[in-house]
């Protein structure tokens, strides 16, 4: 175990970008640093502390408590060097017998309202009120404060008005207002670098307070979202993790990637032995610059929920209860099954499922399993039901499915479009850099059926909300291009250097046709069509344009046609190829992109490569030794059409839960138990579980070493911090099922003893992974795929030069209706995402405190289409479709139009799922989960098909008692 | 509709290719059957093109013409797996 560290240093200001130097000397050294840098900065890089209270830098200088006064020469006074920007020439002293005068006299006043209860202080070691104490050599405090914050009662016993209690209303942080030395940087953190506005300083002088919210608001009340940017920010135990207060100081740190959303932040798990005290964001970790949200944050108590299964279980039939087993005894069991299945049905009648949420060494495995040991192609992972789309839309136009960009790009972008998706809530890391970068002036157009967070939020708001009709993407985004081609709004000079000009003119006269124009659209989207013109017009001429989408996007019939539609647009502009532009897929879960580059889906081998060509089968064939499969496999929906046909009856999934998560669930269920082996790997007995014969129980990120890969094609280390509670990563596990499957049936078995050989196989077969290899990634932190000869750093951006295909491809887009459409049965269109606390379908963060803020999906309804129907605010509702029903509970809001309704899915007691239908997109079968036409009443009580399925998951969960 | 008997095996493979017909019909004819034809040729696992197969061959009931032109190019599977 290697504790992974860069000095963490704060150097009290943010670093300047500019590009002229400026040198000035300090304490008599000589530094050279960029214009614009503060005074403190540069003493700091040249290892100068300056004291300081109200500095760091992750925010911007804003000189309150007077503590980093400096002389110059030849300037009057003590200015504050954070504040004080650096001149050439400038000769600075930090440390004088007058400033050492100032300094105590300011800590004195800060002490004498101060409790000194260091020694049983939460942050007692970890608190720079203590630290800059000993700095500055306070020794006594001469005031008598008549006046408190920190005494509950006066000297005469009577109650201090000026005391405030505790709030631990949040639960993972507490806020003591005794503590609190105003310094302001919880505020400007919740600002600056979140983006909320939560925080706010209340009264004046002696009376100022940090104040969450309106008056009446505590933390969990008010607007906060749980960051952890003003924890982070807090120089003293003001605003300090329970954890902490818990279990005390963490003394070990590790630095690990977060397992929940697509951007994978960086983060430090900071620990006591082998228990986790806290994990917080790490400031040089490339795809976060230091900033959480409340899911990586804190919600990692499920690694140790009591729900956990830690042993293998196994069982004949689903009807059983389970039996707790040893490992070589689950083992046996699977494989025997599985090559009985093989044996009877022949060896394409089993496959397997990989995990986004698993690493890409796990992924590899896992696929591998499927093409070399079981031999056949029918490997699949969730990214069929989120991102399949992506790969197959910017493949046929770039020659590549990876996002474009890195996330620092959006610093330079001027115009940005989201499309189908709410990064303030599913991918909020990103959400509170774009909301910077639009506070800056960076115009927003928001293309989405719902009013998002990012549509109208505090100090943002969306210069162009094209609200459309779910299912219309295609028509808006393909009259978005008709305007910018009938327009001349395109960049000519980019097309003829960068695409195929011949198709560009065919493209332009298909695109062209009066039937794709705003206008004509505007009855079939309900964009108004001025609206939707002027929105292509500042996203076509307003400077570096960026496009940033989600499963909006992709999961509809036609999601492959609205990603070639996007990138036809960034085509036509030429917002791509440098910083600030781009085609950006925001990724849903943590590894979707690393589970897609690892071969995870059934028609190509790690790196995008088509199982048909033999040059590339052959690359794996002679390090694997065996024949592999040139036929495509099944897709995960094909699977279960297989199974519930008769051909298809064995599958290993791992780290999914495809019963709650995908599409259709009866459908689902019904291929399931069509199966004569499902071998379920998973931290929980999940839903899927339900219906699996041999349960082998998962380790958690934070008990194995491996790489994730995020949105940006950023390759992150993924580090133990504590041993497997089970005895085995995952790895491990997949290795152990391969050689008991290779035992029966003859063959090398694997001998993998650590990931690292693992990411060397896949550098050795996969040329846009050929450079990397652990020793890289601890020498870089990260890199950006392709990463190989040509690029040995990594590619922050893609297509600078050219395409990856060579030149860039337009295809033509033309709008087909979905067929799922409203009529009197069914007369409301349902859409579905996500919520800020909660993570896909709950597993990990429902086995958390997150709870608090979301216990149940709700359904979003138009208060005008509740009345129609009777329905009140908080009314349990019934909710159906052609495929199914449930019943929820009703939230009347505006954020939908009349004629949409909106629920999230995290939570198995609700089965959104059970409602979407089996349509699903042209080109890969990604499920149509944004559109579903459906009715909904006033309700009593749960559907009968919720209450047989928690009596049969009740049922299915049982495990017998040990002998 | 999803349990609908009529709506699984060859309707929904027949539904699928038509779907694929629909986006390749805003190409040029040509182009739009070589599209669709590789499109199944690379996605579709051999028992999928087996039952596509089954259809067509039983007259290709249902199918956009633009699958039936394009049958010519879709590779048959094997008859064994």
């Amino acid at each position: 175990m290697k504790d992974f560290i860069l000095p963490d240093r704060d150097f009290g200001t943010p670093a300047s970008r500019a590009k002229t130097m400026v040198s000035l000397t300090i304490d008599g050294f000589d530094v050279t640093v960029p214009e614009g840098t503060s005074i403190m900065r540069a003493a700091a890089e040249i290892g100068i502390q300056v004291p300081k209270l109200c500095a760091t830098d992750s925010l911007d200088a804003f000189g309150s408590c007077r503590l980093c006064l400096v002389e110059i020469e030849g300037r009057p006074g003590t200015p504050a060097s954070c504040t004080t920007p650096v001149a050439p020439g400038l000769k600075v002293h930090t440390q004088t017998g007058r400033l050492e005068q100032l300094r105590k006299g300011v800590m004195e006043l800060y002490i004498s309202d101060h409790p000194l209860d260091c020694l049983t202080c939460a942050a007692n070691g970890d608190c720079e009120l203590q630290d800059m104490a000993g700095a500055v050599g306070l020794r006594d405090v001469r005031y008598e404060a008549v006046e408190t914050h920190f005494r509950a009662r006066d000297s005469s016993g009577q109650a201090n008005p000026q005391w405030l209690p505790k709030d631990d209303s949040n639960p993972y942080f507490t806020y003591d207002p005794a503590k609190c030395i105003v310094c302001s940087r919880c505020v400007r953190a919740c600002e600056e670098v979140q983006g909320t506005f939560a925080l706010t300083i209340e009264g004046r002088g002696f009376d100022s307070r940090v104040s969450a919210g309106m008056g009446s608001d505590n933390f969990l009340s008010s607007e906060c979202v749980s960051c952890g940017a003003c924890v982070q920010a807090c120089p003293t135990a003001t605003l300090q993790e329970k954890s902490v207060i818990e279990l005390g100081t963490p003394k070990r740190e590790v630095i690990t990637t977060c397992a929940y959303c697509g951007v994978g932040c960086s983060f430090k798990a900071e620990l006591r032995g082998d228990e986790l005290v806290r994990m917080t964001p790490y400031k040089h970790g490339r795809a976060n610059r230091g900033h959480s949200c409340v899911k990586g944050r804190f919600a990692w108590g499920y690694a140790n929920h009591q729900d956990r299964i830690l042993e293998p279980m196994i069982r004949d039939s689903i009807d059983e209860p389970w039996r707790v087993v040893s490992w070589a005894e689950a083992m046996d069991h699977a494989a025997s099954r599985m090559k009985r299945i093989i044996d009877t049905h022949g060896r394409h009648a089993v496959g397997v499922i990989t995990s986004s949420r698993c690493t890409n060494e796990e992924t590899y495995l896992v696929q591998k399993l499927a093409r070399a040991v079981f031999r056949n192609n029918n490997t699949d992972t969730c990214a069929r039901v989120c991102h399949s789309p992506t790969g197959y839309g910017l493949g046929q136009t770039f020659g590549t499915s990876a996002g474009t960009q890195d996330f620092d790009s959006v610093e330079y972008t001027d115009v940005a479009v989201i499309i189908g998706a709410n990064p303030a809530a599913a991918h909020p890391v990103f959400a509170s850099r774009l909301k910077k970068r639009l506070r800056q002036g960076a115009k927003l157009i928001v293309i989405d059926p719902r009013r998002t967070e990012m549509v109208d939020g505090p100090h943002i708001k969306a210069d162009h909300h094209l609200a459309l009709t779910p299912g219309t993407n295609v028509a808006v985004v393909s009259a978005m291009a008709h305007v910018i081609v009938t327009e001349g709004l395109f960049n000519e000079d980019f097309i003829r250097n960068r695409c195929d000009w011949d198709e560009f003119q065919d493209y332009a006269e298909f695109i062209s046709q009066p039937h794709h124009s705003p206008e004509a659209v505007q009855i079939l989207t309900g964009v108004p069509a001025q609206e939707l013109r002027a929105a292509a017009r500042t996203y076509a001429r307003g400077g570096n344009g960026a496009i940033y989408y989600g499963l909006g996007v992709t999961e509809h019939s036609q999601g492959s046609t609205t990603v070639i539609g996007i990138a036809n647009l960034a085509m036509l502009t030429g917002n791509i190829g440098r910083p600030g532009v781009g085609v950006n897929p925001l990724r849903g879960q943590n590894n979707v992109q690393g589970s897609c580059d690892m071969g995870s889906f059934p028609h190509e081998l790690p790196g995008y490569r088509h199982v048909k060509n033999d040059a590339v089968r052959e690359v794996f064939q002679k390090v694997w030794g065996v024949e592999i499969d040139s036929e495509p496999g099944l897709r995960i929906p094909n699977m279960l059409d297989a199974a519930v046909e008769g051909t298809f009856k064995g599958i290993y999934i791992q780290g999914e839960d495809i019963l709650q998560s995908d599409p259709d669930t009866k459908h689902v269920a019904a291929g399931l138990a069509a199966m004569d082996c499902v071998i379920v790997h998973d931290l929980f007995l999940n839903e899927t579980a339900n219906y699996a014969h041999v349960f082998l129980p998962g380790s958690t990120f934070l008990e194995k070493d491996g790489t994730f890969t995020n949105a940006e094609r950023r390759i992150n280390r993924v580090r133990k911090v504590m041993a497997p509670k089970t005895g085995y990563a995952d790895w491990e596990v997949t290795q152990m099922l391969a050689n008991a499957m290779l035992g029966k049936t003859g063959g090398a078995g694997w001998t993998y003893t650590h990931p690292s050989q693992i990411m060397d196989e896949i550098a050795l077969t996969t040329p846009s992974f050929a450079g990397v290899n652990y020793a890289l990634l601890e020498e870089k932190g990260s890199v950006q795929w392709p990463c190989n000869e040509a690029a040995p750093e990594g590619t922050p951006l893609m297509h600078v030069d050219g395409f990856v295909r060579g030149k860039g491809r337009f295809i033509n887009t033309e709008y087909v209706a979905t067929d799922e459409r409203t009529g009197p049965r069914f007369p409301l269109l349902l859409t579905t995402g996500r919520i800020l606390s909660q993570y896909n379908v709950g597993a990990q963060t429902r086995r958390t405190e997150n709870v608090v803020w979301h216990d149940e999906d709700v359904l979003e309804i138009h208060p005008h289409d509740a009345e129609v129907r009777g329905i009140r605010d908080g009314q349990l509702v019934r909710l159906a479709s052609r495929s199914g029903e449930t019943t929820l509970r009703a939230a009347l809001t505006d954020r939908v139009n009349p004629g949409v309704v909106y629920t999230t899915f995290h939570h198995p007691e609700t089965q959104a799922n059970v409602i979407t239908t089996d349509y699903s997109d042209w080109a890969t079968n990604c499920p149509e989960y944004k559109v579903t036409a459906v009715q909904v009443s006033p309700s009593n009580g749960p559907t009968e098909w919720q209450e047989e399925y928690n009596a049969f998951a009740a049922r299915s969960r049982r495990i017998a008692a040990a002998e | 509709m999803l349990h609908d008997p009529k709506h699984s095996g060859h309707e929904k493979l027949v539904y699928m290719a038509n779907q694929i017909a629909k986006f390749m019909e805003s190409k040029p004819h040509d182009e739009g059957v070589a599209g669709l034809a590789a499109h199944i040729n690379d996605f579709w696992e051999p028992r999928m093109r087996r039952h596509l197969f089954e259809v067509l061959d039983a007259g290709g009931q249902g199918l956009r013409p633009l699958v039936l032109d394009a049958a010519q190019k879709i590779k048959r599977p094997a008859q064994t797996a």
